[in-house]
């Protein structure tokens, strides 16, 4: 096995985590700095690998479902979505209309809440804590609506191989209207804020470059694709659920700005964008429910039955906020749990991004990069940096602080 | 573009990986009022045709590579590479899936890192998660496990390179309290000396 040939690092070292800086998740860098520049970047995570996968193949297909929608807090149904996906593809299970619209709906509902919530935790690496109080008083809204229409503010517990288990009524749609027109609101103040605003553009603008070459090579999804230009998304590529009804575009920054740069600023207006997009698909499918049952087999005992006699394999994809999420399954005949089962979330796919956008920038950049491809991973709190002679730990405060005084001598000198 | 078949797609595979072609299939799936169908093609090769069908395929449109998937079938230990082309083409994008089977008493398989560089972490992954040696990675350090795992097991085998069952802890049997809201019946009581 060849290990990675370890060079003589210039000025020193630094390793961020495995506190995260920019979110409250593990998952450790290490950086090869001189003076400010980051000239080398690394990274190592698994500080929250709980071997999902291994306790799925050791479980029914129904209890890997609820697993599967355990395994992201914020995702609270990209993960059944495409597990369910890839089993009813093995046993031909047809998914009633109306709950691949259902599934579309509440898909697009966990879009804007974790959109708004990225926007807040930007603005407060950033030090615009302000605006991180005005993103995150917006998500109340869709928090609440996702609580009205699930029942539940995460996992949602919506999705059952086969279908939906909870309807959405006529005597919903209202509060749902409602929603969406405070949304409409919510998202000029929110572009104004974040779009308009000159030390905003100072610090996201050419920041964490990520060009399209390197985006295409190394394979990202998601709006960290999008915005470096690749177009890419699982909901217009490869038509699923209610998706394959409807016209939508690839959301990618020139729609707006008319150039696409692929730093920190596009990341940025990928996600408002989307958060846009979101709120007009979910009033077109709404419109457009279709009648119908819930559920194609309604009795898990019927369903288990079929699914033990199920052989094959398959892939259910879904495009989660933060990208595509896949899951390969594969089933044997005659058993209940799964053969094989590997999730890929989308920061997997978005992590070796990382190492291009940070090589050549500022230490006080760290958190608004590594936070610009909206990393799920999950807890921190110290950063510890290695001279030759001594040991320094700079807590996730300090490194905190060391961004917000970045954005307060930009806002200093602008005001000279 | 000219875009091909998933049929076309499968027979210039075919050629491209010469002896080392074992079979393929095309498989689709429809969803939605509209019943818009994605496709997909599951190709089964041998070793060392993975390069040549993978330069291939790049010909056709430059892949993103997804996931590298594994199963343990017992003898071998079978790897799924997820690749997909058309991609930005609306409804058009291929499911590419490239199955190679490696024995378990020879469990080498070269990187694609030099094709696709955004492999690598899977590659990574199934070096540690599989126990198969990538040939020629670029970077062969663990990726999710920690450094004070032990060698030589392979948590997404299922022989005797497992999880020991003495690596894992049933939550049930610690007794530990329910939670207090819960309608579960409480933990059986320790028995007295």
């Amino acid at each position: 096995m060849k290990t990675i040939e370890v060079k003589k690092p210039s000025g020193y070292a630094t390793q961020i985590g495995p506190a995260h800086p920019a979110l409250k998740e593990p998952v450790m860098f290490s950086l090869d700095i001189e003076g400010e520049r980051i000239k080398k970047a690394d990274f190592v995570p698994g500080m929250a690998h709980r071997g999902v996968e291994w306790m799925g193949m050791r479980r029914n297909c129904i209890q890997t479902m609820y697993l599967a929608e355990r395994i992201c807090g914020i995702c609270g149904i990209t993960h059944s979505i495409s597990f369910s996906r890839a089993v009813e593809q093995i046993a031909q299970i047809q998914v009633p209309n109306r709950a691949h619209y259902i599934r579309s709906i509440v898909g697009e509902l966990e879009r804007i809440h974790s959109h708004l919530l990225w926007a807040g935790v930007a603005a407060h690496e950033l030090g615009f804590d302000s605006a991180f109080y005005l993103a995150w008083r917006v998500r109340e809204n869709v928090m609440d609506l996702l609580e009205y229409l699930t029942g539940n503010r995460v996992h949602y517990a919506m999705i059952q191989i086969g279908g939906v288990r909870r309807d959405i009524v006529p005597d919903q749609f209202p509060r749902i209207e409602e929603s969406m027109k405070f949304f409409e609101d919510a998202y000029a103040k929110l572009a104004a804020v974040f779009l308009d605003d000159t030390t905003v553009q100072m610090r996201c603008r050419d920041c964490g470059v990520l060009t399209y070459d390197e985006a295409r090579e190394l394979c990202p999804v998601g709006p960290t694709a999008r915005a470096s230009g690749i177009k890419k998304d699982v909901r217009i590529d490869h038509s699923y659920a209610a998706y394959g009804d409807i016209e939508i575009q690839y959301q990618t920054p020139d729609l707006l700005t008319g150039e696409v740069r692929g730093d920190v600023y596009d990341r940025i207006i990928t996600r408002l964008l989307e958060v846009k997009q979101s709120i007009g698909i979910v009033r077109q499918l709404l419109a457009m429910l279709p009648d119908g049952p819930l559920l194609a087999i309604p009795k898990p005992a019927v369903l288990l039955a079929k699914l033990k006699g199920a052989a094959g394999e398959a892939v259910g994809r879904h495009e989660a906020p933060r990208g595509e999420v896949m899951h390969y399954v594969r089933l044997e005949a005659g058993k209940d749990e799964p053969a094989a089962w590997k999730v890929k979330a989308s920061s997997y796919s978005n992590y070796m991004a990382w190492i291009p956008m940070m090589e050549g920038e500022q230490i006080a950049d760290i958190p608004i990069i590594a936070a610009s491809i909206d990393p799920c991973i999950s807890c921190t709190d110290r950063v510890a940096l290695v001279r030759p002679d001594s040991r320094q730990i700079l807590t996730k405060e300090d490194l905190h602080r060391l961004s917000v005084e970045k954005t307060r001598r930009i806002q200093a000198a602008l005001a000279k | 573009m000219n875009l091909l078949a998933p049929q076309e797609i499968a027979d210039v595979l075919q050629a491209a990986a010469g002896a080392g072609f074992v079979s393929a299939r095309c498989t689709e799936w429809a969803e939605g009022v509209k019943g818009r169908k994605s496709r997909q093609v599951w190709v089964k090769l041998a070793r060392e045709s993975l390069l040549p069908a993978l330069r291939r395929l790049v010909e056709i449109q430059y892949p993103h590579v997804s996931v590298i998937a594994s199963a343990d079938t017992g003898a071998q230990v079978e790897l799924m590479y997820h690749f997909y082309v058309y991609w930005g083409i609306p409804h058009e994008e291929i499911l590419v899936t490239f199955t190679v089977a490696l024995d378990k008493t020879d469990l080498k398989v070269p990187t694609i890192t030099g094709i696709i560089p955004g492999a690598l972490t899977s590659e990574r992954e199934k070096q540690e998660m599989v126990g198969i040696e990538v040939v020629d990675i670029p970077d062969g350090r663990r990726l999710f496990l920690p450094e004070d795992f032990p060698v030589g097991v392979f948590p997404w085998r299922k022989d005797e390179t497992g999880i020991p069952p003495d690596m894992t802890k049933e939550l049930w049997a610690t007794g530990r309290e329910t939670c207090q809201f819960s309608d579960n019946p409480p933990p059986a009581e320790p028995k007295a000396e």
